[in-house]
């Protein structure tokens, strides 16, 4: 199983992937499966019954809203990062996280460098399939450098205001 | 003005940390020049066609004396003795080395400076009204609200990423000194009939290839909502704002797409969505900021000075220095001192490591240790003694710094066009430079009176052509550099995008083609008019028969 990278709360730990992710032309293999937004309104329903765990991938220019009544049923949503500077995304594990309190699984995936760990950490995402062949050290590294934050996020960490207030 | 506490200080000396790692992993080939592009971008550093260049952040455009010594100290050990202030009030290094670039960010930090966010698809540099806290008419101080939102948008984890860069605006003044209605977003704080404190928000203004005034899709957002309301802006661009073509991909494109009545329910919806409690800053933090801007300690003066009066009466050059860079100010006895950086013949914007320095001097003895930048690329004393400005004045004048040509035809803008950027078509300092020249007589330059000449040297448009009221457009004809003139653009209060005038000129026709209008100009106005007014009233026509008729 490929390796994937996962936020504790507190630092990055290597994890292993029980989950296949499965490109819309090929057949459905056994165990976890990681499929598109469009075979899971096809087919979700099914793959639930069938009493595995589904997780939905979702592309930059799809909405989060559109698995809203879903979200206790899937146990991964995977966003997909097309591009390093391509930042839909961001605003989708934002949704996610705190509109509707999604609790499974937001997974990074696509062009996913070090360098955006500590902006995907705070918007709530908190796991990673690294394109840079990053480490969780160099993971932790990058998501723990700065002290403080200016603004409230996903990730419960304390803005400049408050501390100042403390 | 807003000091920096101890948070402030180590969210800084973090970010020196990371970029002279990241600069220690491309010096030592761990990067390629590609993979640090990305990294290099986020720092405000780029490679232009000599060298790279680093623009520093000068937040809502003030400084401090021991800012701007520090500046003067960067510019001499670092670069070549000067540096440029910009149209968006930032200061550019346009000959800086790479391995000095780490150093350089950590004297910064020094005294709270630094370049995040002057580059790459984020929320730039905020910038705001020159004359905050110094002039009669704001409703409120606008650097208050700029610095909520320097600080909300410093590293925004969800806004970093965006489809382009992003810039934001903010006055509390009916005179526009902050060029709001061509910001992606302009804020302008105002009052509504119940005395409350408001911003009427307009979205999607902009310059570039395709220019818009941007609309108003909020009249009155409570102030304190502020914060809320531009995350609920800034989430429908990133959601929805174009990606796959970089010439579209301003919001005003989404905003001109939806409409502006389109565009304000999609972020009404968004805002009505999210929580604003977690957003907006506590009032405890809002009263923590006011602090750092309320008034200095302003001594009771007569509203007149005798001193100053003496001073205009004896010296006719000083009295012109008064009629154009001396402002009046809301306290009696005070004044707001324009400093020009365009000096005929110099390339506008420019200021040396010596000229600094003697600013810092100057504000620190006259100017409650404030300066400001302009982002028509001059500088401001705000708080001067009307005692002291005749003394001020000489002292400008031993640096060539008693320029006096606020508003004029030779306060020229331009961008550093092709003899640095990478993105230009054409030169643009050599043709501010030459038009400068023809008008370099004050009592001329005096006569024509109020008009704004703008010059970019591509149509990325830094140099604000299409809001000059004359405005020029450098252009690339097979491999020539020619000139598109456009009139009748203002940035201010009456915002209007300029008009091409006809066929792109050549280089050496750009000047004589500027006097020809001027000509025209000075034989139809009216009254009272400025170049600008006559332009409304007579229309393209009699200017383009007289520049095209001696072209041919």
């Amino acid at each position: 199983m490929p390796a994937l990278i996962r936020w504790t709360g507190q630092r990055a730990e290597a994890a292993e992937d029980p989950f296949t992710n499965v490109v819309d032309e090929e057949p459905i293999p056994r165990g976890d499966v990681i499929v598109s937004l469009q075979r899971f309104h096809n087919e979700g329903h099914r793959l639930l019954a069938e009493g595995r765990k589904v997780g939905v991938r979702i592309e930059a220019d799809e909405a989060v809203e559109d698995i809203a009544a879903d979200l206790r049923r899937i146990a991964v949503v995977a966003l997909v990062f097309p591009k390093f500077l391509t930042g839909q995304a961001y605003s989708s594990a934002r949704i996610l996280r705190e509109r509707y309190g999604y609790e499974g699984e937001v997974r990074a995936v696509g062009d996913v460098l070090r360098e955006q760990a500590r902006f995907m950490v705070r918007c709530g995402i908190d796991a990673f399939a690294p394109t840079d062949g990053s480490t969780p050290e160099a993971w932790s590294h990058v998501a723990n450098r700065y002290r403080h934050v200016y603004q409230r996020a996903a990730d419960g960490r304390a803005p400049a205001f408050v501390e100042r207030q403390a | 003005m807003y000091q920096y506490d101890a948070i402030d200080k180590e969210m800084l000396a973090d970010r020196v940390a990371e970029f002279r790692e990241q600069c220690e992993r491309r010096l030592s080939g761990e990067l390629t020049e590609d993979q640090f592009k990305r990294l290099r971008l986020m720092n405000g550093l780029y490679l232009q066609l000599h060298a790279y260049m680093l623009r520093i952040a000068i937040p809502y455009g003030a400084l401090n004396s021991k800012q701007l010594r520090k500046l003067a100290f960067i510019v001499g050990a670092y670069d070549k003795g000067y540096g440029h202030f910009t149209t968006r009030t930032n200061l550019q290094l346009h000959w800086i080395k790479l391995r000095d670039a780490p150093d350089i960010l950590a004297h910064l930090a020094e005294v709270g400076m630094h370049a995040i966010q002057t580059s790459g698809n984020d929320i730039r540099n905020i910038t705001a009204d020159p004359h905050a806290g110094a002039n009669a008419d704001e409703v409120d101080d606008p650097r208050i609200w700029a610095e909520a939102i320097r600080q909300w948008s410093t590293f925004h984890p969800e806004f970093s990423f965006l489809p382009r860069k992003f810039k934001i605006a903010v006055t509390a003044s009916p005179a526009d000194r902050a060029a709001t209605k061509v910001y992606d977003i302009g804020l302008r704080l105002h009052r509504n009939d119940a005395g409350e404190l408001g911003f009427e928000v307009l979205v999607g203004g902009g310059l570039g290839r395709t220019p818009y005034l941007g609309p108003v899709i909020r009249q009155h957002l409570p102030a304190r909502h502020l914060l809320s309301y531009l995350q609920a802006i800034l989430r429908v661009y990133n959601r929805h704002g174009r990606r796959d073509n970089i010439w579209k991909a301003r919001i005003k494109v989404l905003v001109a797409g939806l409409g502006a009545e389109g565009f304000a329910r999609e972020v009404e919806a968004e805002w009505e969505s999210a929580d604003a409690a977690q957003v907006d800053l506590p009032d405890l933090e809002l009263a923590r900021i006011r602090a750092a801007f309320t008034p200095r300690n302003f001594e009771r003066l007569p509203a007149a000075s005798s001193a100053f009066e003496a001073a205009k009466a004896g010296d006719p050059a000083f009295a012109r220095f008064v009629r154009h860079n001396v402002k009046p100010h809301k306290i009696p006895g005070y004044a707001i001192v324009d400093i020009s950086l365009k000096k005929p013949g110099e390339t506008p914007g420019d200021c040396s490591g010596e000229q600094m320095e003697l600013l810092a001097d100057l504000a620190e003895r006259y100017s409650q240790d404030e300066l400001r930048v302009h982002y028509e690329q001059n500088l401001i004393l705000p708080h001067v003694k009307l005692d002291d400005v005749p003394a001020l004045w000489k002292a400008l004048g031993t640096l060539d710094l008693d320029t006096p040509n606020r508003g004029l035809v030779t306060d020229i803008i331009a961008c550093p066009g092709l003899d640095y950027c990478t993105l230009a078509n054409a030169r643009a300092i050599p043709i501010a430079q030459q038009i400068a020249k023809r008008f370099a007589d004050p009592a001329l330059a005096e006569k024509v009176g109020e008009l704004g000449i703008k010059i970019s040297g591509c149509i990325n448009a830094c140099g604000h052509h299409h809001v000059g009221a004359i405005g020029i457009l450098g252009v690339d004809k097979k491999g020539e550099e020619f000139y598109q003139l456009t009139l009748g653009g203002s940035a201010e209060a009456d915002a209007s995008l300029g008009q091409v005038l006809g066929p792109a000129v050549p280089a050496n026709k750009v000047a004589d083609a500027v006097d020809s209008m001027v000509e025209v100009y000075l034989r139809e106005r009216k009254d009272g008019e400025r170049f600008l007014d006559t332009f409304r009233r007579t229309g393209l026509a009699p200017f383009k028969e007289a520049v095209y008729a001696s072209a041919h």
